[in-house]
């Protein structure tokens, strides 16, 4: 069994908890954390030539920003707290996405907030964390 | 040409202070200019009792060749397309970049356009029932057209400084000439070509657009807006303005998501009123056969039916015309050839299926009821079609129509443009300027018949496949070299199937 953990965390103040809580987890047992930010996106999506011809910038830049603002200031908080860890900048469906990070670094646990969305936004577009605990292969901690 | 342009341009600013009697003034000024450059274009020779226009001959020359010389690849490399869409061969290694999918759907929805539900009217109008069995031929042949066009625009585009891509024929010309030690020539044909799609962005992908929209608001409003063209068209090019000029993206992306429901709306609406009409079925398709080969009651007899099939198809898929491959020139692969079989679905979408669908819907009423449009053509018959019943179908057909023209006029308007910068370069002040003669024409569309405008279109969308399938002789064994190694790469087992 391995001792690695799959953090999620989307910039929110519920990816915040989440990694409060993984951080503490991980000191008590000594685990790895694989921090990984999945950037919504989807190749069944309809876009303007002019988006399809700049898309190959944007989608660098989303993952410069997502490195820099969000996952980089997560990985130094960790490392700060001498935990090993090592992280992840991707463009897929969220749940999705994770679910293929858990298996590629063999996760004994996925560890996301929960965005406590509202219940008709919910119902529309699901929430990650919900679809997350139908299809993850490996035990989900939802952090309120 | 540049006169023309500037008349033109005149004309629609004259526009603002006009009165319901002004469009019959455009209507004057623009039908000599339209007649003068379609007999230019439409050089024909008599073949067989009907006259052949030369560029249709080009047209149909260029496709049955690539369809021998790539070995049916639009048949053969039909399932492929279909895996490679829904990513079964995506590198899961770099999500985030343009999808073979959605470098198909942007391109689709630049196709299927206005031409979809009205032009196929014009072709029934003109060459009878048989023309679509010749519309559909030509879409089956255009698949392989596309095939290569697609493929050397994704093979030969352009990364700009700033990290965007510009692609299609102006770049695979001067590219792929330059590769085979012709540079001269390679330079001479993109500057031919860039000429000719910043010009022919302003009939087929903008004037028969918003005409045709304008038409079927029109009908929809029982003749309320006549002699208000030039205000339905001021609108519409104050919408097209706001996206194009005024950076208002949002508009363009909310039209890019809702025009594929659009179309299957259409879709599905249309085969039920196939199937309402279903006594007529078999009649319906029994005069499509019978037209094609005996040309029953149309002019020119079946040489006539094929050449408006021909035309129409072309018109509708542009396979041929290079302009898809500037928006297929996004996708990101290390195999242009994959984006080569991608694209050949796009006629098979935009012809094969829709346009068969429209021109089953016609066909079956005019079966049941010769008389069922009365005078009307173009959109306005097809819509008379769909009425007979679904009475109030005509109101959201008019707003799909609505829709469909301005996802086209947007994405020409971006096809023109990168034929503009090819040629002037990324200067703002020459963008600014291509773009307000864009609006333009969007306005000038909806003063002008039907007539003088599909006379415009044609002569200038034709004018677009001299050069581009001049081009696609020379370059065509580049693409054939790519799809032998391609294939036996896949065949191997060298390039794998990722499992989702």
């Amino acid at each position: 069994m391995s001792n690695s953990v799959l953090l999620a965390i989307d910039g929110s103040a519920g990816g915040e908890r989440a990694l409060q809580y993984a951080m503490e987890r991980a000191k008590l047992g000594g685990a790895k954390l694989i921090v990984a930010y999945v950037i919504e996106w989807s190749q069944y999506s309809f876009n303007t030539p002019e988006e399809n011809a700049e898309r190959h910038k944007r989608r660098e830049q989303e993952i410069k920003r997502a490195t820099e603002t969000i996952v980089d200031p997560a990985a130094k908080v960790l490392k700060a707290a001498d935990i090993d860890c090592q992280t992840v900048v991707t463009h897929g469906p969220p749940a999705e996405t994770l679910i293929k990070l858990a298996n590629k670094y063999e996760v004994a646990q996925i560890v996301i907030g929960r965005r406590g969305q509202s219940g008709i936004k919910a119902l529309l577009f699901g929430s990650v964390a919900g679809n997350l605990i139908q299809t993850s292969p490996v035990p989900v901690v939802v952090v309120p | 040409m540049i006169r023309f342009f500037a008349a033109a341009f005149a004309l629609v600013m004259l526009a603002l202070p006009a009165h319901a009697g002004f469009d019959e003034a455009i209507n004057a000024a623009t039908a000599p200019i339209a007649s003068a450059v379609g007999a230019f274009v439409f050089f024909k020779i008599p073949v067989l009792g009907a006259q052949l226009p030369l560029v249709v001959l080009w047209l149909v020359i260029g496709a049955v060749f690539f369809t021998f010389y790539m070995g049916f690849v639009n048949v053969r490399g039909f399932k492929h397309a279909i895996q490679l869409v829904r990513g079964d061969y995506a590198d899961p290694e770099s999500p985030g970049e343009v999808s073979h999918f959605q470098a198909l759907a942007t391109a689709v929805s630049g196709t299927v356009g206005i031409g979809n539900i009205g032009g196929v009217a014009v072709a029934v109008t003109i060459g009878g029932a048989g023309a679509t069995f010749w519309l559909i031929v030509a879409g089956f042949l255009g698949m392989s057209t596309k095939f290569v066009e697609c493929t050397l625009g994704v093979k030969y585009r352009q990364e700009n400084p700033d990290g965007s891509v510009s692609g299609g024929p102006m770049y695979y010309m001067k590219k792929g000439f330059e590769e085979r030690g012709m540079e001269g020539f390679g330079k001479f044909m993109g500057t031919f070509y860039a000429i000719g799609i910043f010009v022919g962005a302003l009939g087929i992908g903008n004037m028969f657009q918003s005409n045709q929209a304008y038409v079927q608001l029109n009908t929809v409003a029982g003749g309320a807006l006549d002699g208000l063209g030039w205000l339905v068209g001021l609108i519409l090019a104050a919408v097209v303005f706001m996206v194009i000029i005024g950076g208002i993206k949002s508009i363009a992306r909310v039209t890019e998501k809702i025009v594929p429901f659009m179309a299957v709306f259409y879709c599905v609406f249309a085969i039920i009123v196939i199937l309402m009409n279903f006594t007529s079925i078999p009649a319906a398709i029994g005069n499509i056969f019978a037209g094609a080969f005996t040309g029953a009651g149309v002019q020119g007899g079946a040489i006539g039916a094929l050449i408006i099939g021909f035309q129409r198809a072309v018109f509708s898929n542009e396979a041929g015309i290079g302009s898809a491959s500037i928006a297929h020139a996004a996708v990101r692969t290390p195999e242009p050839v994959t984006e080569g079989y991608v694209s050949l679905l796009e006629p098979f979408i935009d012809t094969i299926v829709i346009c068969t669908i429209t021109a089953l819907v016609i066909g079956t009423s005019q079966v049941a009821d010769p008389n069922f449009a009365g005078d009307a053509t173009g959109v306005a018959m097809t819509s008379a079609a769909f009425e007979r019943q679904i009475g109030w179908f005509p109101i959201p057909l008019a707003f799909g129509a609505l829709l469909f023209a301005f996802s086209t006029m947007i994405s020409w308007s971006y096809y023109g443009l990168k034929g503009w910068t090819y040629l002037f370069g990324e200067g703002q002040m020459g963008q600014t300027i291509y773009k307000l003669m864009f609006c333009a024409f969007v306005a000038l569309g909806c003063m002008v018949q039907l007539g003088p405008i599909l006379d415009i279109s044609d002569a200038l969308v034709f004018l677009i496949c001299v050069p581009n399938i001049l081009g696609l002789y020379f370059l065509a064994p580049i693409v054939k070299r790519e799809m032998v190694s391609y294939m036996a790469r896949l065949d191997s087992g060298e390039i794998k199937k990722y499992n989702h």
